[in-house]
Parts: C-alpha cells; structure tokens; sequence
C-alpha cells in the first residue's frame, strides 16, 4: 500500500491519475459522438439507436457509474490542486506579462473547466433525465430538436456551442499535457501524439458543434 | 536616457512592503541593468537614504544569484538571459521600469528585492548529489556515455538553479528546477545507484517545501536563461511514475 500512498499524495502522482481520467473520458467522447451524429441519420434510425442501447440497459448502466467515478476523480483532483497552487503562491506581480511566455487556456482550464462542469450539469438535469423519464414515449429525436431542453431551446444551443468551444480548447492544453504527466515524452512519438490530440481538440469538438449548429439553427425547422 | 523605476522595498521578512518611484538620469544605453541600479543606490547613500537590496555575484550570467521580475518578466523580456546580463539599451527612454522580486510562498522576501531560496538547497540535499566515487577526470573519448546522453544530460546540468522557472509559474512550481537536477543524473551512469531514491526523494522535498504543481504552461521554458526545455519534466515524471511504481 505504501507505493501507492507514495504515488497519490505526490504532486506528480495526483497529476498522473487527473491525466489518466481525462484520457478516458476522452476515450468516451468518441463514443458518445458516433451515437450523436446517427441525428443526421433522421429520427427513425436514432430513436431505434437509443431504443438498441435500452436493451442492454446493465451495461449502459455500468459504463454511466463508470463515467461519473472518472468526471468525479477528475473534478476532485482539480479543485485539490489548484488549492494547493493557490497557496504556493505569495504577493500576486504588480505587473505580470504571462500572455508573453503562455498560452491563454494553458493558464486557464480551472475556468475552462469549471465552465464545462456547468454545461455538463445542465446535460444530465436536460436531456438526460428527459431520456430516462419519457423513456415510454420512445421519441428520443424529438427530445434532441426539441424546444423544451432540446437543440430547439436558444439559450441551450448558445450554451451547447459555448461548451463546446471551450472544450476544444480545455483538450488541445489537457489531451498533450496528460502525456506529459505520464512521463511520455520522446521526439520520435510527438509528431504521433500531436496528431491524435488534434482529432480530440478539433475533430470531435467540431462534431458536436455541427449537431449544435445544424439542429439549433440551420434544421430548426 | 532616463528612466524611472518602480521598486519594491521592503525591510525585513516580517514588514509590509511598497513599491518606491526613482527617477533615475544619464543612464547610457550600453549600462547593465545593475550598474544602472548601482549609480541609483550610490545616489540614495549620497541622499542618506538606504540603497536597495539586490541579489547579484558573477554578473556574467553563470552562478545563478541574481534574479528580479522585470516589467512583468523573469530577468526582463530578452530571452536566455539572467538580469546582470540584461542592458539598458532594451528599454526606451523616458519608460517606467517595474522592479519586483520573485514571487512565491517557498521564496520568502528577506530584504527589498532579495528573497530566501534555501528551499532549493533542500531539494538538492534530497537527492541532488552521487554519493559512488567517481575517480580522477577520465579521458574524454573514454567515457562510456552515448553522445545523444551526453548532450541532454549537458543541457540539464546548465541549470544555474535561478529560480526563473517558480517565479514566472502560475502555481510557482519548481518542477523545471528539480525535472534539470534529476534529468542530469538519470541520463549518467554515476547516476544510477541512487535513480530510484533521487526521483521519489526530491518530488517529496519539493512538496513539502510548498512549491504549486506543474500545469504544463511551457512558461518556465520561455524565461529560462539556459532555456532547459520542459521535456525534461516528462523525464521528471517518468523517472518519478516509474520509481513509485517498481519501488
């Protein structure tokens, strides 16, 4: 137990372990997209996409308790250390040019976080909870473009498409800087690794935007 | 030219601090920014005034005393350089220059722009240091080290241990510091009898001496005078991991 101990009061351990969360839940991002663009396929093909998920309702289950231990270990570990960052430092500089040494969301992602949180918040209470209660129904489609808490909804879609920029921005700092925390860093892989953290910052922020953009404003009607 | 400069004084470890204007008249361009400091303080002793306190020694950009927060800057806006490197050419005429000292919880101020930085020695003591016997100077070509090894552990060794890297960090993290001292070692065979200890010893003696955690901003490299870059600090980590891991 001890190495463990050793591992996880550490700075660079907490960090390992914040790294290898939001790797994960980067990992169900791909997923989750896959499912989302199936909107395009029309509502028949996606209510029966959800209606396939029901049936193996253990194991949506699962991976849901799954996914909220991570967001949770991820969430923890973040307000943790940025307690801990705030207190190591004294007197704030009168003057600071940090803009001139790093990039704006590398010095942010508390913020660009804490905005995601909101969003993800406000996910689960909207469209999730609506996909549980009106299960019966069977319109999932309709819950989606909806007006209600659906794509339909402005300040929803406004919120969508915040959330989602941000995100792009929190995983372009956060999906390379996890390699890093992980000690994964050689000149021959960072070409590999820029690549696949582009498809995580670009790719699939830019997919969940298009549903954002096409269902709230170009297919409202 | 003339500039004025906005200093921050402060008496002792226990008192508040302000920052202090001085004008200060014919400074040449080709002055270092401390000689331009040293005619203002033998100003302020003519005036029966207290000189300020600043940490200096080789002035040639090598030991690693000195160290200010220059117009928002670690060791001004010039990059690989330490402050008694920086010139007064780099500033215009007439410009208000502000003055500060480094600014973390590890690094107390004792006097005006000087600050505490024994927490750096006691990271060293950590695990800094070989304790095998490593014999007289061998001869060059006979040292059984691939030159790829040689060159990186050369590039962590420049590391003068000013301290630019926690006074620019967001967090003040020392991981820059201490990814150099450990990157040194791990790269040397006189470094392996003690990798394990070394990369576990000194995270925990940079913890506990309230350093911030690294966020990955890449800051540190930017101001660093020897411009050590941060893949070090994925050395850093890879040693640490791995040593927690394999024990």
């Amino acid at each position: 137990m001890s190495w463990y101990s050793t591992l996880i009061k550490s700075s660079v351990g907490k960090k390992a372990v914040m790294a290898l969360s939001g790797l994960f839940l980067c990992a169900y991002l791909v997923i989750h997209l896959i499912g989302n663009l199936m909107l395009f396929a029309g509502p028949e093909i996606f209510n029966s996409y959800v209606e396939a998920l029901s049936s193996v309702k253990p194991l949506v289950r699962a991976i849901e308790v799954i996914l909220a231990g991570l967001f949770l270990t991820h969430i923890l570990l973040s307000v943790k250390l940025t307690r801990d960052n705030s207190t190591s430092s004294s007197i704030k500089y009168d003057t600071n040019k940090a803009g001139e040494n790093s990039g704006f969301f590398s010095r942010n992602m508390g913020l660009s976080g804490s905005i995601l949180f909101i969003f993800l918040v406000t996910h689960l209470s909207t469209i999730w909870t609506q996909f549980q209660t009106q299960h019966e129904a069977g319109n999932f489609y309709s819950i989606i473009v909806g007006k209600t808490v659906g794509l339909g909804n402005p300040y929803i879609t406004t919120l969508y498409c915040i959330a989602m920029v941000l995100l792009g921005f929190h995983l372009r700092h956060g999906f390379q800087s996890a390699f890093q925390s992980f000690g994964i860093r050689y000149n021959k892989y960072s070409g590999l690794i820029e690549g696949i953290a582009v498809f995580f910052w670009l790719i699939i922020p830019a997919g969940f935007l298009s549903i954002a953009l096409y269902f709230g404003i170009i297919g409202a009607g | 030219m003339k500039v004025i400069l906005k200093v921050w004084r402060q008496n002792n470890a226990e008192s508040q601090g302000a920052f202090e204007t001085y004008p200060v008249e014919n400074v040449s361009g080709d002055m270092s920014f401390f000689e331009m400091m040293d005619m203002l303080n033998d100003q302020l002793v003519l005036d029966g005034k207290t000189p300020i306190a600043f940490d200096h020694d080789c002035r040639e950009g090598i030991c690693g005393t000195c160290g200010l927060f220059i117009n928002g800057r670690a060791h001004g806006k010039i990059r690989a350089i330490t402050t008694c490197q920086l010139h007064m050419r780099s500033f215009e005429d007439g410009e208000t220059i502000v003055v500060e000292p480094w600014r973390a919880k590890a690094f107390p101020v004792i006097k005006d722009l000087i600050v505490e930085r024994t927490s750096f020695d006691r990271i060293m003591q950590a695990g800094g240091y070989v304790s095998i016997k490593t014999g007289g100077t061998p001869d060059a070509n006979a040292i059984p080290i691939a030159k790829r090894n040689a060159d990186e552990s050369m590039d962590a060794a420049s590391c003068i241990g000013c301290a630019a890297c926690v006074a620019t960090c967001k967090n003040s993290s020392a991981m820059l510091f201490v990814a150099a001292k450990v990157s040194q070692l791990s790269l040397l065979p006189q470094g392996q009898p003690e990798r394990v200890e070394r990369a576990i010893n000194m995270i925990a003696a940079m913890d506990e001496e309230g350093f911030g955690n690294c966020t990955n901003t890449g800051a540190c490299e930017i101001e660093c005078p020897k411009e050590i870059s941060i893949s070090h600090i994925g050395r850093l980590n890879r040693e640490f991991l791995k040593a927690s891991l394999k024990g």
